[in-house]
């Protein structure tokens, strides 16, 4: 798949442009044939319910995880050679918060790729560090031992160090998961910001109510994409039912059905 | 009587074993101890250098297999070594080459160890077992297998094993230069690798996803950390003993845990942990032959180890408790205060009114009588409040705290009340648990979200305890202005 990257030439110059995507773990299928384009500068959300496999979706968008088949395309190019336009910040729970660095370390973190190979953090760095902490209102904890953050400030944390990479693409994973009030409003303000600048964000989020105020076009998903498009035209009971339906879809029963024979082996 | 003859004799007799012991033990004189510990034998230079450059590295490499929680990893690739050094032998031995020679048995250590790596993790990915079981049942396959050669070496008519068994326990006095130059320069190269890529390495360790996202190898990187452990392990065989390694790989980077919170010192205590416990643990075994120096060098991690867990200046287990009892203090400080500042509440704010009796104020919390009296000897000496008799009396400075106290835990309370639906009569207890955590930013925050009488110290929205009430009853008694101007509007 990879080499096909350098063959195939651009199909859209979009932020981020994902084709026929299905994404699977010890042969159970996460995503099915997952399509979806989305537009410079705008602010997206990812909905679905718990396993439809949104994590996993940022995972192989980066790469991170293997594909069984698809493409995605990033301003056109392959991941691999836009990375630096890409910034991504995980989930907060996928760290340890009790490992021995600072806010500032973590931070700089997001800036390694530019450093280089073997070369030390410089003050240039830790001043672009310094100013990213300063974006997300936490400059004054810069030296604190990360375990002595609570959970909105890690969030912030986080976002720093992809905000450091001044990328044009940014991939969250539920920034909004567990922060309080303050930090909730002071991501979504930075968030419209990177917006009127611009920058393309695309994150999974999990409280339902706050999508129409919050994105401009949002993405339904539960291991296939249900809709996709401006939040107006396609987030509405009808699409949330088919997403979050209780009754079990054909593709889970045989989804479980697998799984169910592969752990009988 | 005759009990404590017979105890005597037991006595004497131990003692008598211990010094036949340490007898048998100290074979060698103090002439040697001075030879050794001036270095003038170039030997001894070398080894104590090897065993030093291992301490090194296996503390630095140690840091990172243990905030990858991987420290287990290299017990497992130790005992595996076991088989392949017998196989080497073996076939050393049938050969007719040089059977001790300690490259060859090196490589077949080697070889064994990385086998056991592989069938750890094909165990785990294959089937449904978990890492930790693989780990189990690898290392003891692997252990069981290599003492079975040995037995088999041990009834060859030309065996010499003789020697062997120091890769179990480990022993430096089998020790030759070169073998000490061997172990200098691998553990070198382990080190390099760990100080050259500390950037690296630090990213793999906290954060492995955000580490691929950004195009670093994470698989070769991890590869070649686990690389750094199987070299660190076959090259401490000799000098630590196979079974023992593990514990120049965990208990520095264990023991610099408790002094810092910084990557870059962590590493560097737990280098000195293992040079200084690597340099000791084998000097004590060159002076006395028979302590093997595996057990001896665990034996000055574990002190180092103990000497961390309780005097540690992070998470000590001392600095803890000081820190627990400080906060103790602290929260028996602002009940006190914030009690005498309710009792004194609603009576008229003249100097003279302020004075609390010691048993209104036993009653108004429930506190045994020596954590009170403790509380009012500091607050005293730090001038929050004065005694006369048996009265007790906020001052100025005493009141100003008081009354930030109790807005603070007021506010919280309000919180609560109106925000998170608690129950009125609960919230005391839930907002006393929370509010010695209150941040100033979270104080501003409350205020400006229940943003009425942002100046003033809100009332308590729940009755106050018996005789904080009874006070209250008494100043009405006396037809004193009460709070109560909201009822009459």
């Amino acid at each position: 798949m990879q080499s096909l990257d350098n063959e195939t030439p651009a199909i859209s110059d979009a932020p981020l442009c994902v084709q026929d995507l299905t994404v699977a773990y010890h042969r159970k299928p996460v995503l099915w044939d997952v399509g979806f384009e989305i537009p410079r500068g705008s602010l997206v959300g990812i909905i679905g319910p718990n396993g439809a496999g949104k994590s996993t979706l940022l995972k192989a968008i980066m790469g991170i995880v293997p594909l069984a088949s698809g493409r995605v395309q990033i301003f056109g190019k392959p991941y691999r050679k836009s990375r630096e336009s890409v910034g991504y910040v995980p989930q907060k729970e996928s760290v340890d918060w009790d490992f021995p660095v600072t806010v500032l370390d973590v931070v700089t973190m997001g800036l390694y790729k530019k450093i280089g190979w073997c070369r030390p953090v410089g003050v240039k760095h830790r001043t672009l560090a310094l100013q990213a902490l300063e974006s997300v209102g936490i400059a004054d904890l810069a030296n604190r031992q990360i375990s002595e953050l609570s959970g909105g400030q890690q969030q912030r944390t986080f976002l720093a160090r992809a905000l450091v990479q001044d990328a044009n693409l940014y991939l969250m994973d539920e920034p909004f998961a567990a922060v309080d009030a303050a930090t909730e409003n002071a991501i979504i303000s930075m968030l419209r910001t990177m917006k009127a600048n611009g920058r393309t964000t695309l994150v999974i989020h999990h409280d339902l109510q706050t999508v129409p105020a919050y994105f401009d076009h949002v993405i339904l998903l539960n291991m296939r994409v249900v809709a996709d498009g401006p939040v107006e035209k396609v987030f509405n009971e009808d699409n949330l039912n088919k997403t979050y339906g209780g009754r079990l879809t054909l593709l889970d029963e045989v989804s479980e059905a697998m799984r169910r024979r592969e752990r009988s082996l | 009587m005759i009990a404590q003859g017979a105890n005597d004799a037991l006595i004497l007799t131990s003692i008598h074993h211990i010094t036949q012991l340490v007898g048998r033990i100290g074979l060698s004189s103090w002439e040697q101890a001075y030879r050794l510990l001036s270095f003038q034998d170039h030997n001894t230079r070398v080894v104590l250098l090897g065993t030093a450059m291992l301490g090194c590295a296996a503390g630095v490499v140690g840091v990172f297999t243990l905030l990858r929680k991987r420290a287990l990893m290299g017990d497992a690739i130790s005992h595996a070594t076991l088989p392949g050094i017998a196989i080497s032998f073996l076939i050393a031995t049938h050969l007719g080459w040089n059977e001790k020679s300690l490259p060859m048995l090196l490589a077949g250590a080697t070889l064994t160890g990385l086998l056991g790596v592989l069938a750890i993790l094909a165990v785990r990915n294959w089937t449904r077992i978990k890492e930790d079981t693989a780990l189990g049942i690898v290392l003891s396959v692997f252990f069981g297998a290599g003492i079975a050669l040995l037995g088999i070496i041990q009834q060859m008519p030309r065996g010499h094993a003789a020697g062997l068994e120091s890769f179990i326990f480990g022993k430096t006095a089998s020790m030759i230069s070169n073998d000490a130059i061997l172990i200098s320069v691998a553990s070198f190269l382990c080190l390099s690798f760990c100080l050259l890529f500390f950037k690296e390495l630090r990213l793999l360790c906290f954060d492995e996803t955000f580490a691929g996202s950004r195009g670093y190898p994470t698989t070769t990187l991890d590869l070649m950390l686990m690389g750094s452990v199987v070299v660190i392990s076959i090259v401490g065989l000799q000098a630590v003993g196979l079974i023992m390694v593990v514990a120049l790989l965990v208990i520095p980077a264990a023991s610099a845990r408790f002094w810092t919170d910084n990557l870059g010192k962590m590493s560097a205590i737990s280098a000195c942990i293992g040079t200084v416990s690597g340099v000791c643990g084998s000097s004590l075994s060159a002076i006395y032959p028979r302590l093997p120096s595996g057990a001896m060098i665990v034996l000055f991690c574990a002190g180092c180890f103990s000497l961390s867990l309780t005097a540690g200046s992070r998470r000590g287990l001392v600095i803890r408790s000081i820190r627990r009892i400080r906060m103790k203090r602290s929260i028996a400080k602002q009940h006190f205060l914030r009690t005498m500042f309710e009792l004194t509440e609603h009576r008229e704010a003249s100097f003279q009114n302020n004075e609390i009796s010691m048993e209104k104020l036993a009653l108004a919390r429930p506190w045994n009588s020596r954590e009170l009296s403790n509380t009012i000897r500091r607050a005293t000496h730090a001038e929050w409040v004065t005694r006369i008799g048996s009265q007790i009396r906020l001052t100025k400075k005493g009141r100003i705290e008081a009354e930030r106290l109790t807005k603070e835990h007021r506010l919280w309370e309000l919180f609560l009340i109106h925000h998170a639906d608690f129950a009125p009569s609960r919230v005391d207890r839930e907002a006393d648990h929370i509010e010695h955590v209150l941040e100033p930013e979270i104080v501003a925050e409350l205020e400006s979200l229940l943003s009425e009488n942002q100046k003033t110290i809100p009332e308590s929205p729940h009755l106050l305890s018996h005789s904080v009430t009874a006070e209250l009853k008494e100043a009405q008694l006396f037809g004193e202005p009460t709070h109560s101007s909201e009822n009459e509007g």
